[in-house]
This record gives structure tokens, C-alpha cells and sequence, in this order.
């Protein structure tokens, strides 16, 4: 892999004018459907601008922990907070990008990626605009047109980061938008976040299965389920350097995140 | 990442079980003309099969001697083509219809919508649809008669009833079927119950209600016959039994080829600005070729 990967300062100069990440903190919070509690007595910080990378095995409550802080699913018990203030409903401010495919299909990927502004009321031509700019950015540039069938499974993901983005949210929560995507596919993406997330402020919480890409696009990894439970929080070594990957702490940390998650 | 080979894992299921791999086995497309033509033999032959029939005067069980032949029908139908009470019959039944069928198409997608959404809505009047749904809808003529001033109205409302259940039973089950994450996306979005209802769950749902409309449409057309053959208010339904009541056996076979025409025209316009309006759905015939992800993976 190049150097041309590597990136030192998340928070960009020419980033001054995005709006400020949020800081989303759960505190003693139980998690899951009513009835059925998946989490409990989670408690998690993450500071604004950063980003957090969760891992842990299938079903140990990634997705919930995701979709509470979005808004969608109330907490069961504990606090769940944005800047001190409690998550009670969705909101454009915090941004969801799923991995399966959640644009709409009778809409083109400009269209798609024009909805989050429709919805704050920005004017059509404004709309397209900024719309074409972030298809653009995100390597779409000739496929605005498009319907999302009529595309890969990597563009459509690469629409629906740009959707997420168009709006400028303070947080981006991403539940394992790269899952469905083969290896070589997958690294694309991964460099393309970094690249557009330099541009922002917002804090990215990215949930993953693949202890790889935790370590390489994380500030920090959180650990869930696994033998210890869940809610330990690790300082990565070297963010977003894809040379790192075989460096001496990024190896001793992957160990440690694989033996505690008994993987 | 460990370096790229050229053996990437098999892409997942919903790439592969896409319209891409469809393309295998696929019997050989026949030209549009030769399809044309067929359809036409198998009209031409039908029709010539009942005229050897009728000028015979077959009489195997079946009867055909009193049945008028094709051609008796042809020239009464000629004949009729040219009285203004041909049109007048045919308009009425034709602004009947169709009033009757924009009525039901629209309070069937209102209250399917609202039945699937709400649940309060669905304990409300679930019930009472649930009850109603399986009378026939040609039952309802003494509830038109005692209910409406004019047979008019009653007809239409006939015509209403008829169309509106199925377009309602489709709606509720298309918008129960949607997909949640299309929902999840707009309200992180910040979109609220407005914005799903007109970006998500119309469109949405509208595949499923258009099969409900082709239904509704069909079912539209048995009901405005019957009505108008009962209530006597004019029509085609009503001129074919006026013929049948005189003996007039080729008037009668000139109502129901009407009959028959105007059904399939309306069928297939609801199709076609079906087709139209869901022209997004992933189709086989139009995805045959389509940018390979493995291209795409190569550009950073």
C-alpha cells in the first residue's frame, strides 16, 4: 500500500467552517428491544471530532448500540446524551449510514443524495449543487443519473456516505457500511472515508466486525461483548496510517482485542 | 488489508442473487413481429373456429344453431357503430368506470395506508372492512337503491365498492411488507412522519397497490355490467340484456365484444402507466449489462 493512505490531522484547517462534532456519552445505559435487553450498564464517552470504532462478535448488540444512538430505539435504562442533552428522536444531526441498502431505489443516486437536504427545506437548485458536489468527491461523478440497482454495491455505499455527508452532521454513525463489500472494494472505501471525513468535524462512531479496519480508521476501539463484556475503550496507536499495520503497537494492540474479544 | 489478489471472496448475496446472473439460461428471444403475429393467428383462428361452427350448425350436444356467426356479428356491429346510442351507451359506461375506479383507487391507497400505519386506525376500522369485504359488491344494488337518489350514483358506488377492496387489501399488505430501513434512513434524516409517508412508504408501496389496481379494474368492470343490466339506466351492460330480452342474439354479442375491448383498453392502461411509474425496479430484461464492482474496486 502507498503512503499517500496516510493522514495525521483528522480535523483538517479547511475544516473550521463544518459545524462541531457532537459528544455522545452513554452512562450505565441497558440497550436492546423491550423485553429483550441486549446491553447493560454500558458506559461509553465519545469526545467530539473523534472517532470511535466498535467491535465485537455478531449479535453482541453493535447494531443497537448504533441505532439507540441514533434515536431510533430508546434507551431501556441509564442515560444516553449529545452534548449533555438526552437522545429522545432521530435527528439530521445525527448522521446513519447502514450496510445494506438503504437508498431508496426509485430515486437516482443525486435524488438520494438531494433527500436530506429536501427535508431541511434548502432550495432545488442550492440542493443539486451540493448534491453533485458530494457524488463528485465520493467518485460518482458520471453516475448521478443512475438508479441504485444499476450500480455496484461499492458505489451504492459510496451514495450513501454522501448522502449521510451532504447534510453536515455533527456525528456519523456507521453500522458496518463495508461489511457487504469484497477486500479490494473495501480498502477503496476505507481510504475514501478518511479523505472525506478530513473535510468535516463531526464524531464518527463506526461499528465493525473486522478488527483491521477498527484499528486502521479508529482514534480509539471500543470492545463489546467477548468474555469481559462489554465497554472497554482502547487508544489506537496509529490512526489511519495503513503503513502501521505491521508496526509493534498496532500488532500488541490486535492481539489484545482479539484475546479479550475470546476470538 | 492484506495485498489484493485476484481471488476476492464471492460477492454476497444481494449482488449475487441480482439480475446479473439471470442472464444463464434464457429461451431464446422470438422478434416482435413474429409475436405480433401469433397473437393475431390466435385471434383470427378463434374467430374462424366460431363462424365453422355457426354456418354448420353443429349440433354435438353443444348447440350452435340458433348462435349468430361471426360475420352476423360483424355487421350488426357496423350497424351499430354508426347510432349516436352506441357512443352514448359506451360513454356511460366508460364515465361510470372510471369514476368509480378513481374513487376507490384513491380511498383504497388512503385507507390501506392508514389501516397498515396505524394501529388505532386498523382497530377502528378494520372490522367493519373486514365485514364488508366479503359481500359481493353486485349484492350492494338494494343498499344503492335505498341509499342513493339516482341509479346514477348507485352505480358508481357499485363500481366503487368493487374496485376498492382489492386495492385496499394490496395497499395495507405492500406497506406492512415495506422495508424498514428505507423509513430509519429519512427519520435520521430528520424527516418526519409527512416526509416517510410521501418519500418512503407511497412510492414504496406502490408496486404492490398497482397489482391491486389491475385487479380493482377487472372486478370494476363485472360490477358496472351487472348494475346496469339490473338498474336499467342506460349503458352497455344494460343495452346487451334489452338485446337478449328481444331476441336480438348478434346485439348481444355486439355488447359483450364492447365489453370485452373496453376491459382489455383499461387493463392495459392501467398496466402500462403502471409500467411507467415503476420503471425503478430492478428488471431482468434491463440489467443485462451493468458496471462490474470489480472495475470499480480498481479506482481509489
Amino acid at each position: 500500500m502507498s503512503t499517500s493512505d496516510v493522514t495525521t490531522t483528522p480535523a483538517a484547517p479547511t475544516a473550521a467552517a463544518a459545524p462541531a462534532g457532537l459528544r455522545l456519552r452513554l452512562e450505565e445505559a441497558a440497550l436492546g428491544r423491550p423485553g429483550a435487553p441486549v446491553l447493560h450498564g454500558l458506559d461509553l464517552e465519545v469526545a467530539p471530532g473523534d472517532i470511535l470504532t466498535v467491535v465485537g462478535p455478531s449479535g453482541c448488540g453493535k447494531s443497537t448500540l448504533l441505532r439507540t444512538l441514533a434515536g431510533l430505539l430508546p434507551a431501556l435504562g441509564g442515560r444516553v446524551t449529545q452534548d449533555g442533552a438526552p437522545i429522545t428522536r432521530p435527528h439530521a444531526d445525527r448522521a446513519l449510514i447502514f450496510q445494506e441498502d438503504a437508498l431508496l431505489p426509485w430515486r437516482t443516486l443525486r435524488a438520494n443524495v438531494e433527500l436530506p437536504l429536501a427535508i431541511r427545506g434548502v432550495p432545488r437548485a442550492e440542493r443539486r449543487d451540493r448534491a453533485e458536489a458530494w457524488l463528485e468527491r465520493v467518485g460518482l461523478a458520471g453516475h448521478s443519473g443512475r438508479l441504485p440497482h444499476r450500480v455496484s454495491g461499492g458505489q451504492r455505499q459510496r451514495a450513501q456516505l454522501a448522502r449521510a455527508l451532504v447534510g453536515e452532521p455533527r456525528a456519523v454513525l456507521m453500522d458496518e457500511p463495508f461489511g457487504a463489500l469484497d477486500a479490494q472494494t473495501r480498502a477503496g472505501m476505507q481510504r475514501l472515508l478518511v479523505e472525506v471525513l478530513q473535510g468535516t468535524r463531526a464524531t464518527v462512531v463506526f461499528v465493525t466486525h473486522d478488527v483491521d479496519e477498527a484499528l486502521f480508521l479508529g482514534d480509539r476501539v471500543a470492545l463489546l461483548g467477548g468474555p469481559e463484556g462489554g465497554g472497554r475503550v482502547l487508544d489506537i496507536p496509529h490512526p489511519r496510517e495503513r503503513a502501521a499495520h505491521d508496526a509493534a503497537a498496532t500488532v500488541a494492540l490486535r492481539r489484545q482485542v482479539l484475546e479479550s474479544l475470546g476470538m | 488489508m492484506s495485498a489484493p489478489t485476484s481471488s476476492v471472496r464471492p460477492r454476497p448475496a444481494p449482488e449475487a442473487a441480482g439480475a446479473r446472473s439471470a442472464a444463464a439460461p434464457r429461451p431464446p428471444l422470438r422478434r416482435p413481429w413474429v409475436r405480433y403475429t401469433l397473437r393475431t393467428g390466435s385471434l383470427l383462428a378463434a374467430l374462424g373456429l366460431w363462424q365453422l361452427l355457426t354456418t354448420l350448425d353443429i349440433n354435438l350436444w353443444l348447440r350452435f344453431a340458433q348462435f349468430p356467426s361471426a360475420t352476423d356479428v360483424v355487421r350488426e356491429f357496423a350497424d351499430r357503430l354508426g347510432t349516436v346510442a352506441y357512443w352514448q351507451d359506451l360513454t356511460d359506461s366508460l364515465s361510470r368506470i372510471l369514476t368509480g375506479f378513481a374513487l376507490a383507487a384513491v380511498l383504497g391507497v388512503a385507507v390501506g395506508t392508514a389501516v397498515a400505519r396505524s394501529p388505532l386506525v386498523s382497530d377502528l376500522v378494520g372490522p367493519v372492512l373486514e365485514v364488508c369485504r366479503p359481500v359481493p359488491a353486485i349484492a350492494l344494488v338494494p343498499v344503492a337503491i335505498l341509499m342513493f337518489p339516482s341509479n346514477e350514483q348507485g352505480i358508481i358506488f357499485i363500481t366503487f365498492t368493487a374496485a376498492f377492496f382489492p386495492v385496499m387489501v394490496s395497499t395495507r399488505h405492500a406497506v406492512r411488507a415495506l422495508a424498514p430501513v428505507w423509513e430509519e434512513a429519512v427519520l435520521t434524516m430528520g424527516g418526519g412522519r409527512g416526509r416517510v409517508l410521501v418519500s418512503v412508504v407511497l412510492p414504496g408501496a406502490l408496486p404492490g397497490v398497482l397489482g391491486g389496481l389491475s385487479v380493482g379494474i377487472g372486478v370494476s368492470w363485472i360490477c358496472v355490467i351487472s348494475a346496469e343490466m339490473i338498474s336499467g339506466a342506460y349503458g352497455v351492460g344494460y343495452r346487451t340484456w334489452q338485446d337478449y330480452t328481444i331476441v336480438d342474439y348478434p346485439g348481444v354479442f355486439v355488447g359483450m365484444t364492447t365489453i370485452g375491448v373496453l376491459g382489455w383498453l383499461t387493463s392495459t392502461a392501467v398496466e402500462l402507466a403502471g409500467r411507467r411509474l415503476t420503471r425503478w425496479l430492478p428488471r431482468t430484461e434491463t440489467t443485462g449489462r451493468s458496471a462490474p464492482s470489480r472495475k470499480e474496486a480498481a479506482t481509489p
